[in-house]
């Protein structure tokens, strides 16, 4: 709806009528077109800084593409800044994918349930409080949960967990052993628990609008034929949310692959493969974090700016469906978490 | 078929599953902060808020320890961030919500919701090429670079959200009585919708105030307090999430009781902001 | 004005009130002092090692106290790999490293600046394999085959017959082991992988010594911190850290066996005592696995990289700044040194004094040896400090 035609076909000769004008209106059209201009600029910027991005990450990461090749790269199993001088990416992308999408796999059911209980079953004033909780989930800093996950969890899991499952697997079943792995506090598990908890409140949220919007006329229709209360959210409601549920799980996949601090300081940092269980792993951002500051090489900073373009194409595909997914099915403009 | 029975039995068993679930996932939060607050209050006494850190062998000698300076230099290079980042933010929500015709916009809400979702260390790594390679040293100003580019997007949906849902009418009403475009932007629509734009601004605040990634290669980290203003942003500053991780990984353990308390300001500092914003939120609701 | 803004005034003001009281209770200076100084404050920015981090920050904050807070020596440790970049980067006015320059680098350094990068040891690096074994305190000896073996991940227990051997009076566990090395690139972990070359061929090929290698095993912790951090937290966990940081943080830790078969306790002495060899004028020297009788056989120097020529030091902004650096650094290797045993770190031996001071003399402003000019100043002869 626009009531102002700002695009005139001939500049000057707008000009120049404009200046036969009365001098507010030559106020009100310089105005109206600095302040477009400058707004235009502004949203361009956007623009820029995204195209910004892709273009130093590669620039920078540009010795090492040539050196290997993209997909070389990408694939390459070592990462040796000493004897070798020979960086691939592919146990970090491997990180990546298998703590991101185990946090997802983790974090699905137990989301989700959180929305149902909010949205269908508790009081409003319990619904409140938990959404507040589950929002301030979200809000905590990373390096909080970090030093918690290192004196408090770590230890916790190592002992109560990995210790006896491993001397169980010792005794018992000791094929199992080579993909346990050594059951130290930090490594692919503990970092893979942290992140479920992490990005548990993108799906929830999602999942409860999604939930929230569902028809009145999809429960009823479900009461009239007699449905319990949760025969009416499995049989009308569920079905009816799965693309709330589907844009919240992916935007949770995307968070999970750029959480960077937390899994950094858990993970372990071992930068080869193959990875087990209970051992040690790297992720791209975490391995950005750890070695970033030291690299001396030349070919070893460009390796990680490599990472970190990689890093930037995933997270671009996958928060380009999230975004898509989001738009679609979202209820309100904008829960920005 | 399943009898009435059954049926019922089912429904309270996947009840009680909904609500072990949601104590399960609401448990460690508790947790957490229960955690931070016990580790960390002890650490939290007049040194922590008036002394820099220095070495960390100050404990042994006798001689006092705080973070005064990282709480500073996260003031100055949030503040500066988030000076920096308002006007991009805006200007991109306006362009979004008061010129919907534009060409450039789907292009723009597209790179805007994927700069939303993308690494925050990423934008520390674009602000290291940027600011920090040129200037030749590390500096508050990177680390407020850095940050602006995490608040950028977050301002710039939310901004587009609060003036979208600003009713026509309000525009119609100020160009009916005469103003020009852009007053009617300014002077009409942006006040209506000013509970929506500090509401953003704050998450947006809060957002990139617990990040620390960017930080690492851009304000690098300092254990004194610069010795002038200007120190801040033209060489390396210290701020709270980024001390708290060298701390963390630090064997000292008096650091590491410093680092609790650094994340009870920390988390308290997120908590205000983010309480705010939803609680301002809800008053408008 | 509304209620409502009266009480954000306030608020602000409140709030502008606390920083600036914040700001100026800086160790309890009065206004005046801290007036009269700041006019000629100088802020020297310096980067590398972790290992040395406790004695180079102790040693700052002393010098703030000496020149009555008008010097500030602001020290990150983010690895030896770090300070190694930072310098050649420019963007600090010295770096620490464990590892001394290489060959390109000095090259490199020559071409760019038209005069060398010095190579200045300022404190001994040692470093001992700590570990987590419930009911095992220090005192477990270990040679260098052994430790090839652990770290190469061939003995995976410890109570396995090749530490028993060495160990006959010990009640080792059957605890499986866990190895930690070091995540980012480190000066330490250069010591420690060049006495494993030294000891071992198959160690040298494989896996060679540098900042940073390609670890057949293990998980990596972040600095000599993460290092230490995750050897505590971990039962059953070897790792190597610097002397320092053992002794400092009560971990336990273990003697070597040098090239002379003598079991090396940790010591500074022994560490000191390994450094007694002849030094070439650089500095630039690995003594693991050092010929000395009773010389503790992993140590190293810990190095402050300078630019020969001050000046095409980016980060060296004038000329008081970089006198004011060979201040810090002439008395860093003299009084400075003091502060090293309380700390736990070895002393440099006088032959390293002596190439260091050689090396000040040819610190260059713009083609002045300013470095020469100090020295005079302050009267330093070798024959003054016995």
């Amino acid at each position: 709806m626009n009531s102002d035609s700002e695009t005139p076909n001939n500049g000057s000769k707008e000009v120049r009528e404009l200046l036969r004008r009365p001098p507010s209106a030559i106020y009100r059209w310089l105005g109206d077109r600095i302040f477009a201009i400058v707004v235009v600029l502004l949203g361009f910027s956007i623009i820029a800084l995204g195209a910004a991005m892709a273009i130093v990450l590669y620039g920078e990461g540009s010795l090492s593409f040539r050196q290997f090749g993209f997909f070389g790269f990408v694939s390459g199993t070592t990462w040796d800044p000493a004897v070798k001088l020979s960086f691939g990416a592919l146990p970090f992308l491997i990180g990546t994918v298998v703590t991101s999408v185990a946090a997802l796999l983790i974090s699905f059911f137990p989301a989700i349930a959180v929305a149902i209980f909010t949205a269908e079953y508790a009081p409003r004033w319990l619904a409140g409080i938990i959404d507040n909780l589950i929002q301030l989930i979200a809000a905590v800093p990373s390096v909080v949960i970090g030093i918690w996950g290192i004196f408090v969890l770590a230890p916790w899991l190592r002992d109560t967990v990995y210790l006896p499952i491993f001397t169980w697997a010792e005794t018992s079943y000791p094929a199992l052993l080579p993909i346990l792995g050594n059951p130290m506090g930090y490594g692919m598990a503990t970092a893979t628990i942290v992140l479920a908890l992490m990005i548990v409140p993108y799906t929830t949220a999602l999942t409860k609008d999604a939930i929230k919007s569902v028809p009145v006329e999809q429960r009823e229709a479900s009461r009239a034929l007699g449905a319990t209360k949760w025969e009416v959210i499995r049989m009308a409601v569920l079905p009816y949310a799965r693309g709330g549920i589907l844009a919240g799980s992916i935007l949770s996949l995307g968070r999970a692959i750029g959480e960077t601090m937390a899994v950094a300081m858990l993970i372990g940092n071992k930068n080869t493969l193959p990875f087990t269980i209970f051992g040690a792993g790297a992720t791209m951002p975490s391995v950005i974090v750890n070695e970033f500051r030291e690299a001396v090489e030349s070919l070893h900073l460009s390796s990680l700016m490599a990472i970190g373009f990689t890093l930037f194409i995933i997270a671009l595909i996958v928060n380009l469906a999230a975004a898509y997914l989001t738009r679609k099915f979202s209820v309100k403009g904008g829960q920005v978490l | 078929m399943k009898t009435m029975l059954q049926r019922n039995i089912r429904d309270r068993i996947m009840e009680s599953l909904l609500v072990i679930s949601t104590i399960v996932v609401l448990l460690p939060l508790v947790i957490i902060i229960v955690h931070v607050i016990v580790n960390g209050i002890s650490a939290l006494n007049w040194d922590f808020f008036t002394q820099e850190l220095g070495s960390p062998s100050r404990a042994m000698q006798g001689r006092p320890t705080g973070l005064v300076h990282t709480i500073l230099g996260t003031l100055v290079v949030d503040l500066l961030a988030l000076l920096l980042a308002l006007p991009v933010g805006m200007g991109a929500g306006i362009m979004l919500s008061e010129y919907p015709d534009h060409k450039l916009n789907p292009t723009i809400r597209v790179t805007n919701d994927t700069l939303n979702g993308m690494p925050a260390i990423l934008k520390g790594l674009l602000a290291f090429v940027l600011i920090v390679k040129p200037m030749g040293s590390f500096s508050g100003l990177a680390g407020s670079v850095a940050l602006a580019f995490v608040m950028i997007p977050i301002i710039a949906r939310t901004t587009e959200s609060a003036l979208m849902s600003i009713p026509w009418s309000i525009r119609e009403a100020g160009l009916a009585i005469g103003l020009p475009r852009w007053r009617v932007v300014l002077s009409t629509v942006m006040p209506a919708a000013r509970f929506g734009l500090v509401t953003g601004t704050l998450i947006a605040f809060a957002r990139a105030a617990g990040e620390a990634a960017p930080l690492l290669f851009t304000s690098f980290g300092n254990n004194y307090l610069p010795n002038h203003w200007l120190g801040m942003l033209l060489g390396p500053v210290d701020t709270l999430p980024q001390r708290l991780y060298s701390l963390a990984i630090s064997p000292y353990t008096h650091w590491h009781s410093m680092g609790w308390a650094a994340a009870i300001i920390l988390l308290l500092f997120v908590i205000i902001t983010f309480g705010t914003a939803r609680y301002l939120t809800r008053q408008k609701n | 004005m509304t209620i409502t803004n009266v009480r954000v005034l306030l608020l602000c003001a409140v709030c502008l009130s606390a920083f600036t009281v914040m700001s100026c209770g800086r160790n309890g200076d009065t206004p005046g002092e801290m007036r009269q100084d700041r006019r000629e404050q100088v802020d020297i920015l310096g980067a590398g090692a972790t290992f040395p981090a406790p004695l180079i920050t102790a040693m700052a904050d002393e010098y703030r106290d000496l020149t009555r807070n008008r010097v500030t020596v602001n020290y990150q440790s983010i690895g030896s790999g770090g300070g190694i970049r930072q310098f050649i980067e420019q963007t600090v006015m010295f770096g620490m490293s464990e590892a001394f320059l290489s060959d390109e680098v000095m090259r490199n350094v020559e071409q760019a600046t038209g005069g060398r990068a010095f190579n200045m040891p300022i404190t001994l690096a040692d470093v001992v394999p700590t570990y987590n074994v419930p009911g095992i305190g220090a005192g477990l000896a270990f040679s260098g085959e052994l430790l090839v073996e652990i770290f190469m991940g061939d003995i995976t227990r410890w109570n396995h017959e090749h530490i028993r051997e060495l160990n006959p009076d010990i009640d080792l566990p059957n605890l499986p082991i866990t190895v930690v090395h070091r995540s980012d690139g480190s000066g330490t972990t250069n010591v420690w992988t060049s006495f494993l070359s030294r000891v071992s061929d198959r160690w040298r090929e494989q896996v060679g010594f540098a900042t940073s290698v390609n670890w057949p095993t293990g998980i990596g912790g972040n600095g000599n911190e993460g290092v230490a951090g995750a050897v505590q937290n971990t039962t059953g966990a070897i790792g190597y850290n610097s002397f320092a940081y053992a002794l400092l943080n009560d971990m336990s830790y273990g003697s070597v066996i040098n090239a002379s078969g003598n079991v090396i306790e940790p010591s500074f002495e022994a560490t000191s005592e390994a450094a007694n060899i002849e030094l070439p004028d650089d500095t630039r020297i690995l003594f693991t696995n050092t010929p000395a009788e009773y010389g503790y056989p992993i140590a190293g120097f810990a190095w402050m990289l300078i630019y020969e020529n001050l000046d095409a030091n980016n980060a060296i902004s004038n000329r008081r700044e970089a006198g004011e650096l060979i201040n810090f650094l002439i008395w860093s290797i003299t009084e400075g040194q003091e502060l090293s045993n309380l700390l736990g770190f070895a002393r440099l031996p006088d032959a390293a004094i002596e190439k260091n001071v050689q090396m000040i003399r040819q610190l260059k402003w713009e083609g002045e040896l300013i470095g020469q000019e100090i020295l005079d100043e302050q009267d330093l002869l070798s024959a003054d400090r016995q």
